[in-house]
């Protein structure tokens, strides 16, 4: 069993969100650059696991950025997996990245491919549909429990108002969320094995860009709490029917 | 160069979510000066016809019981061949699982470009670029679709369902399948309001110190047409069950009115509600963060304002 992880980088959930160059840049001045939390806690957690009951399973996680991205593919490699690949390119558009990792997992040829519901920077959710199309593979979206048989994968997946459990012949592509896994913190062992695991760079291929992004904007600043007296509910329901409409 | 609207249903019925995508692709043919169109996958109980009231003039159906699972792979690949066999060159889907799942790959099989998690009509004055949320709600960005073909994913509860006047052609669509995707089963939680399509949601946390105290959140719930939803410790403790935990890593909603009851307002829990249009909370702490987020509050005892709440809402609806 070849399974490949989807790695993105993102800031940090607390990170303060603000743009720069006219608002057409994300501002990364003193933001704290993670794993995003769906790759790390679900995609590679699970994929972890699933080496540690079969310990013949190569895992490879592979990522798109330039160099500075190093720092946090070595932290997800101090949570597990065997080797990592990092494209050297700006992530410049979902079917930009999408393309690369699709090289990529050509190159590798997995028999699994797992990435994280959405990252919480540009929350597409569109990496695993447009990789999954791309390599003519099944896709399962928001995993939320997945069990392997053989060749033959079992995962329930979020439905509005529900869940629906489907199987899967594998190769395919899944995207995680909650309950597919726990997050894991790395061991000390893990940091230091993390450092000689093979972390290999290529080059990105030719691929276009379809989207671009014009401008960023900050929703406009709330007007402030309007406080009801706490022995006045009725006020707050009247306030809520009459002022603000909501029902 | 017409709007093709894909209509999403479960259990025999359209999706709420869809009827605001209809609305949205109706009023951006409009714009365009063109005509709008819905593809439907599998059957449904009600008269398809009866979707021209939302603006489209014509419905494709592929009629297939074996559609009515999603394969996102077979949907992608029969949508991308009715693109290109009707000429379309805006698709509109909504941005819920089905929608995010279909929307992607029919983004890279046809190469256009894909916004997804739109909030309002494309500005097409010079362009085409569309508003969508990014950072969790914490920001917007504007997006250039630069490809002859656009794919929209809009988001659930952001555009409004108007019904109007007029009838659309149902023509069917003929089409052969062989799913990889197997469904084994589903489960539904019968008679309640999707979370993500609830128009208010009512949603408790620690502050309601265990969950033999639900029962006040669902009556104010129950009088207001709301869904029910909780922060993460609520679900991690097992008060409530997973699917109803809204935050980053749970569900992410945007209803109309959220009121947030003994929830303090961690940034993770805000990530999943801050795009809800009114917000409320009561908490007994006057420093919980949720109140910079909110719109109205009141600094109180949930267990005493809960069920005054629940009353003021009866008398208001004169249900007694």
């Amino acid at each position: 069993m070849k399974i490949l992880v989807c790695i993105s980088k993102t800031p940090d959930t607390t990170a303060k969100i603000s743009f720069t160059q006219n608002n057409t840049k994300f501002n990364g001045d003193g933001v704290q650059w993670i794993i995003n939390p769906y790759d790390e806690w679900y995609a590679l957690v699970r994929a972890i696991e699933l080496k540690e009951k079969d310990p013949s399973t190569i895992i490879h996680l592979a990522t798109v950025g330039p160099a500075d991205t190093d720092p946090i593919i070595r932290k997800a490699l101090a949570i597990g997996g065997d080797e990592a690949i990092r494209v050297n390119a700006d992530s410049a558009d979902s079917y930009y990245v999408a393309a690369q990792l699709a090289e990529v997992a050509r190159q590798g040829g997995y028999d699994l491919i797992l990435t994280g519901k959405e990252t919480i920077d540009y929350n597409g959710s569109s990496i695993g549909g447009m990789l999954a199309e791309l390599l003519d593979l099944p896709y399962i979206s928001l995993a939320v429990k997945f069990e392997l048989s053989g060749t033959t994968a079992t995962v329930t997946r979020e439905i509005e108002g529900g869940e629906e459990t489907d199987e899967v012949r594998l190769p395919a592509v899944v995207s995680c969320q909650k309950g597919v896994a726990e997050q894991r913190i790395p061991n000390m062992k893990g940091i230091m094995s993390a450092r000689t695991k093979p972390l290999k760079v290529v080059e990105p291929a030719a691929v276009d860009t379809l989207t671009s992004i014009v401008s960023f904007e900050l929703p406009p600043a709330k007007a402030g709490v309007k406080l009801v007296p706490a022995d006045n509910p009725a006020e707050l329901i009247r306030l809520l029917h009459e002022e603000a409409k909501v029902f | 160069m017409s709007v093709l609207i894909f209509i999403d249903h479960s259990d025999g019925h359209v999706k709420k979510a869809s009827f605001e995508a209809l609305c949205y692709g109706a009023a951006l043919a409009r714009q365009l000066g063109t005509t709008a169109e819905g593809i439907l996958l599998g059957t449904v109980s009600s008269d398809l016809s009866a979707l021209g009231h939302y603006g489209v003039t014509k419905i494709h159906q592929a009629a297939l019981e074996a559609l009515n699972h999603l394969d996102a792979q077979v949907y992608a690949r029969i949508i991308a061949d009715a693109t290109t066999a009707t000429g379309a060159t805006v698709l509109v889907f909504s941005n819920n699982v089905n929608g995010k799942a279909v929307a992607s790959r029919v983004s890279a099989r046809l190469k256009a470009g894909l916004v997804s998690g739109a909030v309002a009509l494309p500005d097409t004055a010079n362009g085409f670029v569309v508003r969508k949320n990014v950072f969790s709600g914490k920001a917007f960005a504007n997006v250039s679709l630069n490809t002859q073909i656009k794919v929209i994913a809009l988001n659930p509860n952001s555009y409004p369902v108007r019904e109007g006047e007029g009838s659309a052609e149902v023509v069917p669509l003929s089409v052969t399948v062989t799913p990889r995707v197997k469904v084994v089963s589903t489960t539904q939680a019968s008679g309640q309001v999707p979370l993500t399509e609830a128009e208010i949601v009512v949603s408790g946390g620690r502050g309601l110190k265990g969950p033999e105290n639900w029962g006040m959140i669902e009556e104010l719930a129950k009088v207001l047409g709301a869904a029910t939803a909780c922060s993460r410790p609520v679900a991690d403790a097992h008060w409530r069950p997973h699917n109803e935990h809204v935050g980053q890593t749970g569900i992410a909603i945007a209803p109309n009115l959220y009121i947030a009851i003994g929830i303090s307002g961690a940034i993770q829990h805000l990530a999943g509600v801050n795009r809800s249009k009114v917000i409320v909370v009561v908490n007994k702490d006057p420093e919980a963060p949720f109140f910079k987020a909110a719109d109205y509050g009141i600094v109180g005892d949930a267990f005493e304002v809960v069920p005054k709440m629940t009353e003021a809402v009866k008398k208001l609806k004169g249900m007694g």
